[in-house]
């Protein structure tokens, strides 16, 4: 199970994230470095929580504000709506964005500007602007650099993790071995083909 | 096979070596072939060596670890100059080439289909010509490739089972009256055969079959090629130049290693399987004050003619659950309509084929650029969609083409390929035939929701360096052999006259035996 919990184990913030402990408390040392926080709690009734080994996650940000981080993920939820898909997903794409940040001025400057620009539409803080009105920001920024960032990096970072994968029901790497002998051919509302169509099943 | 590594190694100066650039379905297998036949081979691929165990069941850590990412350019009204101005192609650098990433459909091209200009006619725009080939000359390699790969419904060999994605498919091509339809003939053990084990339907096709099950020349002929004590291989090594001498024979190969270093190997001959953006583009870049178009190109026609079929997908949301991705990515086809048939508007047939991808690919194809709500509730409907890959004849035109760009260089300094597309109208007709068809049988199987994906970056990349009767027509003759430089041959599906509407692996395999054949009795001969 991935969560977004960023640790002092992956500084560069590349690799996937790492799973958090019992109800995350960031370590000091990660505060420390820390340019923002984003926090959460997986719902009670999501499949996710089976999978994590806490209800509660954080991610730490390397180079984004906590505000940021936030309004990141709220743009995020419009490009690509879910209403089920939690936000522990969504913060994904942010850790992702938070990332390319922290390597990379320019793409820092252009978050920075977008969130900005988001925010100046808000009256100062965009979070606090109406869903419906953020639905047509959103809409009016397509085809800036701020908008082509997110949404290509979140179309990638989305549906890349065992939560996604786990929400919209896709094996991954747990298909591994072999659907052979667990679940090949399990679809059970439409007829097997005729024998002369298909082919025998190797023995194990 | 296992990698047992070079037996036998030969020195730069060696100018007796065949030197086979690309280790892909047509370089691998022809270096093996001749290596069988006691000639010696140097074979230089540019990507690494990649073992069936480094696989990766992760399809954007798979993309970044076999797929040829160098630098390219695109342009033309295709879609894909578009969405991926970068990635033409969806190919591979590594060693085996693209036979690690393909699907293993392996049919035969159609006895019409050879003949694709007195059947089809002077289409207006189109640049059809009939191959120097036809399929009666070709069948015993045909028979002699399906052995070896294995081909299912070959030789005896069972079908493999079909998956919930090929079941959906049957369900609606029999309901609409399809004759054609099963898990198809495919490169991809039904049951161990050859020293590999039988498919595991993991569903990783496109990441490297790390069972070995489908065939790959990484793990097939190269190993056996090796095993004969004729055949070196080098890993990261990219040719950068062919150089010829004043009689215009080609002489050896200038490439840089593994270490970046520029080395030369003498060559007795040259063949280029470098898929069919890469192999015109090294015959460009190789111009010299003799041949100062190029390499081979007389004719003029290096780098034209660039075809990559029709292809489109159709996937299809229903109303319980498919789980497209249990088991081979190209589980089943339905041949009904590869049939030549103009009264449907258009030359040409085309294939279904199913396909799956995984979720993150799905996302990133399904109709790429897109966003919002109708493209999430695409997403929400994964585990319930079935999917499936057309792919049909497109036309040559003298205007699709590979060309060098100057402006643009690869980590050598080397001009980068552009890549140049527009549809034919007669392509354009296929498509929206094939969309059609594609949606009616999901519909026949209860689909709710049927999305129309434009093409993806191409794995069928042909036709750059056609091989034709006349010099004039085009690059090689009909064993891949340049027309204008006799020991200097085209080895991949670059050579491929028209397209057809077949998977090209399958003949790519049968025409690297056939050069094979040809290429040790030319050497028998002293004519190379």
């Amino acid at each position: 199970m991935e969560s977004p919990v960023v640790s002092d184990r992956d500084p560069a913030g590349t690799e996937a994230p790492v799973a958090s402990g019992a109800p995350i408390a960031p370590t000091r040392r990660g505060l420390l470095h820390a340019t923002g926080l984003l926090t959460g709690t997986l719902a009670l009734s999501s499949a996710l929580a089976a999978l994590a080994p806490s209800r509660s996650w954080a991610l730490e940000m390397k180079g984004l504000s906590s505000h940021q981080g936030a309004v990141l993920l709220a743009f995020t939820r419009h490009l690509y709506p879910h209403p089920h898909l939690e936000d522990a997903v969504y913060a994904l794409v942010v850790k992702e964005l938070d990332s390319k940040a922290s390597a990379d001025a320019a793409t820092k400057t252009t978050l920075a500007h977008g969130v900005a620009q988001l925010d100046a539409i808000g009256s100062g803080d965009w979070l606090k602007r109406a869903k419906p009105l953020q639905e047509v920001d959103v809409v009016s920024l397509q085809g800036t650099p701020f908008f082509t960032l997110v949404r290509s990096t979140a179309v990638v970072a989305l549906y890349n993790n065992d939560m996604a994968f786990a929400h919209f029901g896709y094996g991954g790497k747990k298909g591994n071995d072999g659907y052979l002998y667990k679940g090949f051919n399990d679809l059970k509302w439409l007829p097997n083909p005729p024998a002369a169509a298909s082919g025998p099943i190797p023995k194990a | 096979m296992p990698d047992i590594g070079n037996k036998k190694t030969f020195s730069l100066d060696d100018a007796q070596v065949m030197v086979v650039i690309g280790s892909g379905a047509g370089g691998g297998t022809l270096a093996a072939e001749l290596a069988k036949k006691g000639i010696d081979v140097v074979v230089l691929e540019a990507g690494k060596l990649t073992s069936r165990g480094e696989f990766l069941p992760d399809e954007w850590a798979s993309f970044g670890q076999l797929a040829w990412l160098d630098k390219r350019t695109t342009s033309g009204s295709w879609r894909v100059a578009r969405d991926f101005p970068n990635l033409p192609a969806w190919i591979c650098k590594t060693v085996g080439g693209t036979s690690v990433h393909w699907a293993g459909a392996s049919l035969r091209i159609q006895p019409h289909e050879f003949k694709a200009r007195t059947t089809y006619g002077n289409l207006p725009g189109a640049n059809l010509l009939d191959w120097p080939l036809t399929r009666v000359e070709l069948d015993p390699y045909y028979t002699r490739a399906e052995d070896k790969m294995g081909v299912t419904r070959t030789h005896g060999i069972a079908g493999l089972p079909g998956n919930n994605n090929f079941k959906v498919m049957y369900a609606g091509a029999s309901k609409l009256g399809y004759k054609e339809c099963s898990t198809g003939h495919m490169a991809i053990n039904s049951a161990a055969r050859d020293g590999r084990t039988h498919c595991f339907q993991r569903g990783f096709c496109f990441q490297g079959c790390r069972f070995g099950a489908k065939w790959s020349t990484l793990y097939t002929e190269i190993p056996e090629g090796q095993a004969t004590g004729h055949l070196e291989l080098r890993p990261e090594s990219q040719v950068v130049r062919i150089e010829h001498d004043k009689a215009g024979k080609v002489t050896a190969v200038l490439y840089h290693d593994a270490a970046g270093k520029l080395q030369r190997q003498k060559a007795r001959a040259v063949a280029v399987a470098g898929n069919s953006i890469e192999t015109p583009r090294l015959l460009l870049n190789s111009a010299s004050a003799k041949f100062s178009d190029g390499l081979a190109n007389t004719s003029g026609q290096v780098g034209r003619n660039y075809m990559r079929h029709t292809t489109a997908s159709v996937y299809a949301v229903f109303d319980h659950k498919v789980e497209m991705y249990k088991g081979t990515t190209m589980a089943g086809i339905i041949s009904d309509e590869s049939r030549f048939d103009p009264s449907r508007g258009f030359v040409g047939g085309f294939h279904m084929e199913t396909i799956s991808l995984g979720l993150p690919f799905y996302a990133a194809f399904l109709n790429p650029g897109a966003w919002g709500a109708d493209f999430a509730r695409a997403m929400d409907g994964y585990a319930h969609t079935a999917g499936m890959w057309i792919v049909g004849e497109d036309m040559p035109r003298e205007t699709n083409r590979i060309t060098l760009n100057h402006d643009v260089k690869d980590q050598f300094g080397i001009p980068v390929a552009n890549v140049h597309s527009d549809d034919h109208p007669n392509d354009l007709a296929m498509r929206d035939y094939g969309f059609e068809r594609g949606e009616a049988v999901y519909r026949a199987a209860g689909a709710r929701q049927t999305y129309r994906v434009p093409p993806y970056p191409s794995t069928h990349n042909l036709g750059t360096c056609r091989m034709s009767a006349k010099p004039a027509d085009g690059v090689c003759n009909s064993f891949g052999q340049t027309h204008d430089i006799p020991n200097l041959f085209i080895s991949d599906g670059s050579q491929f006259t028209t397209g057809a509407a077949e998977n090209p692996t399958l003949t790519i395999v049968t025409l690297a035996l056939r050069q094979a054949d040809h290429i040790a009795e030319q050497m028998r001969k002293g004519a190379i």
